[in-house]
């Protein structure tokens, strides 16, 4: 009897000692990341709940106080045209500019693979260059080849006939996106090029036995077994587009047909800073969060099911 | 857009901890330099080179796109050698009286030296913070792999949620936050998040649980060594390329970070480089030389991190696919 109520006390003892043991090397991330994860989402919830009531006459000045505002700040928020606008901006947006950007990075990927190895690392560097670039300086430098006067791509069209207007209402998006893609596609060609590696040889050689041509190959064992790195490429891509905001702010000053709520980003930003109104602020943070996190998790689940029904057959 | 892109490729591998135990590679081997891919090439591509037309559009097209990638940087290069007038009276693509070394060493003076102190401030954001992550990942990646504990696949898990969170949208309650204790508008405002590196965790868990050897660590504590001596003495060190990959990818996320300091700082002293140049820009209309020092500043921002890109890029390849898709 003793001996069997021995060995569970012993087995909770060493359990008790490894727990004690992680603690001391978990508890200062989980600190931190309580701080900085946690708390902040705890507390744009609990501000998206609130807002300011003026207690003096008409409304002005007297005192301030928070008072419990329900869901009015989100009702607020998605009756804002601007603000819906703006997300509506993002999602078309990331409906164009993903899947080109990944075709973009793929075709690369695909082409440096199949490449004499002499022009590789010249070509690998080239294309990854611009991710070392940060997104307000690329900003910075395509807002220069952009504005006329400055620019020598629109000086260029010019002298040929062509009258192009990159900061144009219909144009500046696709120029915002041209950043995007132009900073971005370099990165998600060295990821596909890293699972591109991963492929074992043998297939190659199997393929090249059945008389498989080269394009027959990509198609059809090189595309599918980086389709993974495709997939997780597409989810941060859409987690990033979502979050657009260093280019549009920094192309404000120069275009006119950028405004305060361009992007849901923006829109959050300047609620916040110009308007000083924090709590719409924060449900607009919140809703941007939520529809990040909505879209990622169903694309990811959306693909994981095409592709359980794929592999098995 | 920085920051979820920069979890992309870490993420991509997906390595679920099966695919990576059993094969952790301790040291950081190029794929090109493994055996294995060498003798791969040698069979598959040099056997059946494929003919002079398949090649000559390869190389076209590859070609045009280092055109596509390269164009805005050779621009920020001849327009640092300009003038603000030369800037907007001559061609873009060629240079014209160029002064380089004039016009950036006014860059670097302009306002007693404050573009230095970005430069600085950049620095020490990205090089303190991206320290201080590696090594609380490190710690925290480590105790995830090499101890049982109750709640441990829950805390993972929470841990994991945090890389898909938009950091944009932590930056702003982040403020509201850290404004109502008081660090709003200091080092720390841009440091302490800076530290927190759900990715980094994640990626040394995977590492530990592939590379450090549950028997090693069980003949440490026969020998009587301390759980922090040994994490110190082995854990550090077997874990070593995965915390370089943490490390580069958490310096660049840092100095590439604009939102989180757009919103904590409001005192330029404490601005980094990226804030401080936007700052300039918005001045330029009214004083036109701005205009000049903003390319200039620009173009010194970039060098570095350009020569960080050649290093990185190896590493790319390597952490980034560790225990990745070799199923």
């Amino acid at each position: 009897m003793r001996r069997v109520s021995k060995a569970p006390r012993r087995f909770t003892r060493t359990e008790a000692r490894s727990a004690r043991a992680a603690s001391g090397f978990l508890l200062p991330f989980l600190a931190l990341f309580l701080l900085c994860f946690i708390a902040p989402i705890a507390y744009a919830l609990y501000e998206s709940l609130l807002k300011v009531e003026r207690t003096g006459p008409l409304g002005l000045g007297g005192e301030t106080k928070q008072v419990w505002a329900g869901l009015s700040n989100y009702a607020h928020a998605l009756e804002d045209d601007r603000f819906t606008a703006g997300f509506g901006r993002v999602l078309l947006f990331g409906a164009v500019q993903i899947p080109l950007m990944i075709a973009f990075a793929t075709a690369l990927a695909l082409l440096l693979d199949a490449a004499s190895a002499r022009w590789v690392g010249f070509f690998r560097t080239a294309f990854f260059l611009p991710y070392g670039v940060p997104g307000v300086i690329a900003s910075i430098l395509w807002g220069f080849l952009y504005v006329p006067g400055i620019s020598p791509l629109v000086e260029m069209a010019d002298s040929m006939g062509w009258e192009v207007d990159f900061l144009g209402r219909g144009a500046v998006l696709w120029s915002i996106a041209n950043i995007v893609t132009w900073q971005f596609t370099g990165y998600n060609m060295l990821v596909l090029i890293a699972q591109l590696k991963a492929v074992p040889g043998e297939l190659y050689e199997a393929a090249r036995i059945d008389g498989a041509n080269a394009w027959q190959v990509a198609r059809h064992i090189k595309l599918p077994l980086i389709r993974p790195a495709l997939v997780l490429t597409t989810v941060f891509s859409l987690i990033g587009t979502l979050q657009l905001f260093a280019e549009p702010k920094v192309l404000k000053p120069l275009s006119n047909s950028i405004d305060s709520g361009y992007t849901p980003n923006l829109a959050a930003y300047n609620e916040a800073f110009t308007s000083n109104n924090q709590h719409i602020a924060a449900a607009e943070a919140v809703l941007l969060a939520l529809v990040a996190c909505v879209l990622s998790f169903g694309f990811l689940r959306l693909v994981g099911r095409r592709g359980k029904d794929g592999d098995s057959g | 857009m920085n920051e979820a892109n920069d979890l992309a490729g870490a993420v991509a591998s997906e390595p679920a901890d099966e695919a990576a135990s059993g094969q952790g590679r301790p040291e950081a081997v190029p794929p090109d330099d493994r055996p294995g891919a060498g003798r791969r090439a040698a069979r598959g591509r040099e056997g059946t080179e494929p003919p002079l037309r398949h090649r000559i559009i390869t190389v076209s097209l590859l070609t045009v796109a280092a055109i596509y990638f390269l164009t805005p940087v050779y621009w920020l290069v001849v327009s640092s050698t300009k003038s603000s007038s030369d800037l907007f009276g001559t061609f873009g693509f060629w240079f014209h009286d160029p002064h380089p070394f004039d016009y950036l060493h006014r860059v670097l003076t302009y306002d007693d030296g404050i573009y230095v102190r970005w430069f600085a401030n950049s620095l020490m954001y990205a090089g303190v913070g991206a320290l201080a992550a590696t090594l609380l990942s490190a710690a925290a990646g480590y105790a995830l792999a090499k101890f049982r504990f109750p709640g441990r696949e829950g805390i993972f898990n929470v841990i994991l949620a945090g890389v898909l969170i938009p950091g944009t949208a932590l930056a702003l309650p982040l403020y509201l936050l850290f404004s109502e204790i008081g660090l709003a508008n200091t080092y720390w405002a841009v440091l302490i998040p800076s530290i927190v590196s759900p990715f980094g965790v994640y990626l040394c868990r995977i590492y530990a649980a592939a590379a450090v050897p549950d028997s090693l660590l069980e003949a440490a504590r026969i020998d009587g060594a301390g759980e922090a001596r040994i994490f110190s003495t082995l854990g550090l060190r077997l874990m070593t390329p995965a915390l370089v990959t943490v490390f580069l990818f958490q310096f660049v996320h840092i100095w590439n970070n604009f939102f989180l300091p757009l919103v904590m700082l409001s005192d330029s002293d404490l601005y980094p480089i990226q804030l401080g140049l936007t700052s300039w820009q918005g001045y330029a209309d009214r004083q036109p030389e701005l205009y000049q020092y903003t390319v200039g500043g620009a173009f010194l921002s970039v060098l570095p991190l350009m020569v960080l890109m050649g290093v990185l890029q190896r590493y790319w390849r390597t952490g980034l696919t560790e225990g990745s898709v070799k199923a």
